[in-house]
């Protein structure tokens, strides 16, 4: 394995590179001494120190082909580790994650993997369960371990040789639920079937009681036959009102009795979705509208946008027009008359413009991708075939949909992530659905990206986009998948799976403007045709980076501080402890008061220029000072230094304040 | 330090890392690998003619939507309209490839597409050009007549906007009802990539027509 690439054969590197280089040789050194993870770097004192820029040229650029030994790029990150699969799972589809405790669950489209990843650099295989399914979307939530089920060779015995016949009894499509009591040996205890089988799952902790949990079910796969599953239609509404297409399932777990989970509602969170919005026309067609007034062509609205009326049509419409006017050549005053009527002949030629709002409800998606659930700030991100769905969930087994939007650059919404405080949302799409190679040079920047929403009084407001910077070949399935949040306080940070685009970590606080800051990527999986492989999703999960590679196993990371994230924010970011994590269930971080928080804001405040460098320095050194005192001394000190600072308008200097004034009192 | 030094520094690091590996793990990698291909083997001889037929045929509905979709530019259609045609020419051409990828990978014949203008012509190796692999396209559902395809060729404007929207619709139902057809075949959808290809069709193109259904009344209203 050479996990070094320089971009252009025979051509030497350059000094960018070179720096690069020998970061990572200093990175492989330490992984190939010690064979475990790096330890953190002596207090740094400045990051100023620290490179703020990507490497150019991109490194994940050229990388090499290789099933287990492709070459690899990495910046900003540490691996610490990549396990293969289990035997009997080798060469079969890995898929989602969950976490709880030490464990990783791993689904497999043969079942589900158990990691023990107490040493993250070695992760120990602890129950391989064989039980195929596809996707094997996995979640666990106390003792319970549930497993999606879609494709049509999944069976109720967890038998290998498929259903063959197109009705059967054997055949299972929808949520299988274990008890992992004892996670060597999980328990199958029951299913629930769906019509749709379940592309996904959400799990859904009450607000009210502790003894029950909720699942939604998306599934996106065709309806089954109502002789293999009583009371499934794949009739349109309007002809059956019990479809099962345009809704979810929810699934009401009794944790004490997880054998009589049911399907309990089948929400229409769908009905009556308005049109989507086009975008506007593009720079160069405005460019193009302004010069054809310029010429005095006419320029007519239409479908909502103004458009050049193609020649033919203006002679058809003057032909009628001076016939109406009988006959003969036109004037000036016919002229003038004729740019005047056009809008109203261009109207009943084409229609009316705007759709009466009288008009029924309009056909919507039948289904969603994937639903995020964040109970606690109350809502839900649906990704629903061409909308992306804002619900309000706090009567679980009855979500109202709040919003939708719908975007022209956007394929097939695939999931949601909020941030931290539920003020944003950033949507995913899935474009061609995972197996195509959407990061090309010459794949639009918008297309199979994400998008980036506020949410002001329960509406969605568009901002901007973010898609993989590095251009992958044609050889590697590309395009946005799944991922979480990390929690670097005070920050949006966003860890995300693209397939064999690698992984890539990158920084959506300020809405506008993503930028990235660390990834991995390897080569192709193959060199001569689009082998399987990628990071289908990545999550952090207690201080680490972990990601299901597709074929090649396990992958584990660590974030490593650079001019983009200091050490401090990495060490603030570890303070958040989970004890179990389904990321379609998203959890909402929390900070401990500690100094490594004060320092984590003080740096922040360094980099955005948000105090002077001074300040910063003498705050630096109160805090360091008040860290080695105790008792009334370090209040004191702590108390001053809050005070100091205190007056300020800047959010982040009230952060600091707060947590210096958390330390003071604690 | 010159760069020799760099890349000497690099290669001592690199080679010890590698003369410490023991030499079965390499070996057991290798197996690894083996055993991948060999698994990858065995999923691709668990598949039936009716998924066969299915991405020969969707091979020249896909081929029909890119003479459709190239018409856009040249016929003067609308901004969204572009847009549309534009991600169906990307979508489909490498759905068409992925399809190609598929009846090859399990040694079954694979159909090329050539386009000619508004002539389409599916070629089924060893078999003469034209003839039956033309003819053999024509049968599935929501693929337009040679009328209807030069009917949209001559249309401009506002004009092909709504007469593309119109055939597009009826073109992506019927990859919908193939779809449908495919998994009511005993046995078919049991292959992964087939299952998968196969519902990406159906949940990206029933997306699609939700939104040229939506594209299109907002240009007809309701009243037409």
């Amino acid at each position: 394995m050479n996990p070094i690439n320089c971009r252009g054969n025979g051509t030497p590197c350059t000094l960018g590179n070179l720096l690069w280089i020998v970061f990572f040789a200093a990175v492989l050194s330490a992984g190939c001494s010690s064979g475990t993870m790096m330890e953190s770097a002596p207090a740094m004192s400045s990051m100023a120190t620290m490179s703020r820029t990507a490497p150019s040229p991109d490194p994940r650029v050229g990388l090499g082909a290789g099933l287990f030994d492709a070459e690899e790029a990495i910046w900003n990150l540490d691996k610490l580790s990549t396990t293969p699969p289990a035997p009997d799972f080798v060469g079969v589809t890995n898929s989602d994650l969950a976490f709880k405790g030490n464990y990783v669950f791993q689904g497999n489209y043969n079942g589900v993997m158990i990691w023990d990843i107490s040493n993250p650099a070695k992760p120990v295989l602890v129950k391989d369960y064989l039980c195929p399914a596809s996707q094997s979307d996995v979640s666990v939530y106390g003792n319970l371990m549930f497993v999606s089920g879609e494709g049509t060779s999944g069976r109720l015995d967890c038998g290998t040789q498929g259903v063959s016949e197109q009705v059967s009894q054997d055949r299972l499509r929808g949520i299988r639920i274990f008890d992992i009591t004892d996670v060597r040996e999980p328990k199958y205890v029951h299913n629930v079937q769906t019509c749709r089988g379940s592309h996904t799952h959400s799990v859904l902790k009450d607000p009210d009681v502790d003894d029950k949990i909720w699942i939604y079910v998306s599934g996106s796969a065709g309806v089954r036959p109502e002789e293999e599953l009583p009371g499934c239609s794949g009739l349109a509404p309007s002809e059956d009102p019990n479809s099962a297409l345009f809704r979810i399932e929810v699934i009401e777990v009794p944790l004490n009795a997880p054998e009589t989970a049911r399907i309990v509602s089948s929400p229409r969170i769908f009905e009556d979705l308005v049109a989507p919005p086009e975008h506007g026309a593009s720079p160069a067609d405005l460019r193009e509208i302004q010069e054809a007034k310029a010429r005095g062509e006419f320029v007519v609205e239409l479908f909502g946008q103004e458009r050049i009326l193609p020649r033919q049509f203006v002679a058809q419409f003057l032909a009628s027009f001076m016939e109406s006017r009988g006959g003969g050549e036109a004037t000036a005053a016919d002229s003038a008359a004729f740019r005047e009527a056009l809008p109203g002949l261009v109207a009943a030629r084409f229609g009316a413009q705007n759709r009466p709002a009288n008009d029924g409800p309009a056909p919507g998606p039948t289904q969603c991708h994937d639903i995020t659930l964040y109970p606690e700030v109350g809502l839900a991100g649906g990704a629903c075939g061409g909308y992306g769905l804002l619900l309000d969930i706090s009567d679980p087994a009855n979500p109202w949909r709040m919003d939708a939007a719908a975007d022209s650059n956007f394929s097939y919404w695939h999931s949601a992530t909020f941030s931290n405080d539920g003020s944003k949302v950033l949507f995913t799409d899935e474009w061609g659905g995972g197996g195509q190679p959407k990061c090309r040079e010459d794949d639009p920047m918008e297309w199979g990206a994400n998008a980036h929403f506020t949410i002001e009084n329960g509406k969605l407001n568009f901002k901007s986009y973010w898609k993989l910077p590095a251009p992958q070949t044609s050889l590697e399935n590309c395009v946005a998948h799944n991922g979480s949040m990390i929690p670097v306080p005070g920050r949006e940070i966003f860890v995300q799976a693209w397939y064999q685009g690698g992984i890539s970590v990158y920084d959506w606080t300020d809405i506008s403007n993503p930028t990235e800051i660390a990834f991995h990527d390897r080569g192709p999986s193959d060199a001569n045709t689009m082998g399987p492989g990628g990071s289908w999703s990545v999550y952090w999960y207690n201080g680490l980076i972990v990601s299901s590679e597709i074929a090649r196993g396990l992958d584990i990371f660590e974030l490593k501080p650079s001019g983009f994230l200091t050490e401090n924010e990495i060490a603030a970011s570890k303070t958040v402890k989970l004890d179990y994590l389904n990321a379609q269930g998203q959890p909402k971080y929390y900070w401990p008061t500690t100094f490594v928080l004060a320092h984590a804001y003080l740096d922040q405040l360094e980099r955005a220029g948000g105090l002077s460098s001074s300040r910063v320095a003498s705050v630096r050194a109160s805090l360091k000072q008040a860290e080695g005192q105790s008792g009334a001394t370090r209040r004191s000190t702590l108390t001053n230094l809050a005070n100091d600072l205190d007056g300020s308008t800047d959010a982040k200097v009230k952060a600091l304040v707060q947590t210096v004034r958390d330390l003071s009192a604690s | 330090m010159t760069h020799r030094l760099f890349f000497l520094c690099l290669v001592l690091l690199t080679s010890a890392c590698a003369s410490s590996a023991p030499s079965s793990e390499t070996e057991s990698m290798s197996d690894m690998e083996r055993l991948f291909w060999q698994r990858q083997q065995e999923a691709m001889s668990r598949y039936t003619q009716a998924e066969v037929d299915f991405m020969t045929g969707m091979i020249g509905h896909h081929a029909q939507a890119l003479i459709m979709a190239d018409l856009a530019v040249a016929n003067e259609a609308s901004s969204p309209i572009r847009i549309l045609t534009s991600r169906i020419i990307n979508a489909q051409n490498d759905e068409i490839a992925t399809m190609q990828k598929w009846l090859k990978d399990r040694g079954e014949p694979v159909p090329e597409v050539h386009i000619d203008g508004l002539q389409l012509m599916i070629h089924m190796p060893g078999e003469a050009m034209g003839g039956d692999g033309q003819g053999h396209s024509h049968m599935m559902a929501g693929m337009l007549t040679q009328a209807q395809l030069e009917e949209l060729a001559a249309a401009k404007g506002p004009d092909f906007d709504r007469l593309f929207l119109t055939y597009m619709i009826q073109h992506h139902k019927g990859a919908v009802t193939m779809v449908d057809d495919m998994f009511s075949t005993d046995g078919a959808g049991n292959d992964e990539a087939a299952f998968k290809l196969a519902s990406d069709i159906q949940a990206d193109q029933s997306t699609e027509i939700a939104r040229m259904e939506l594209m299109l009344e907002s240009m007809t209203g309701s009243g037409n």
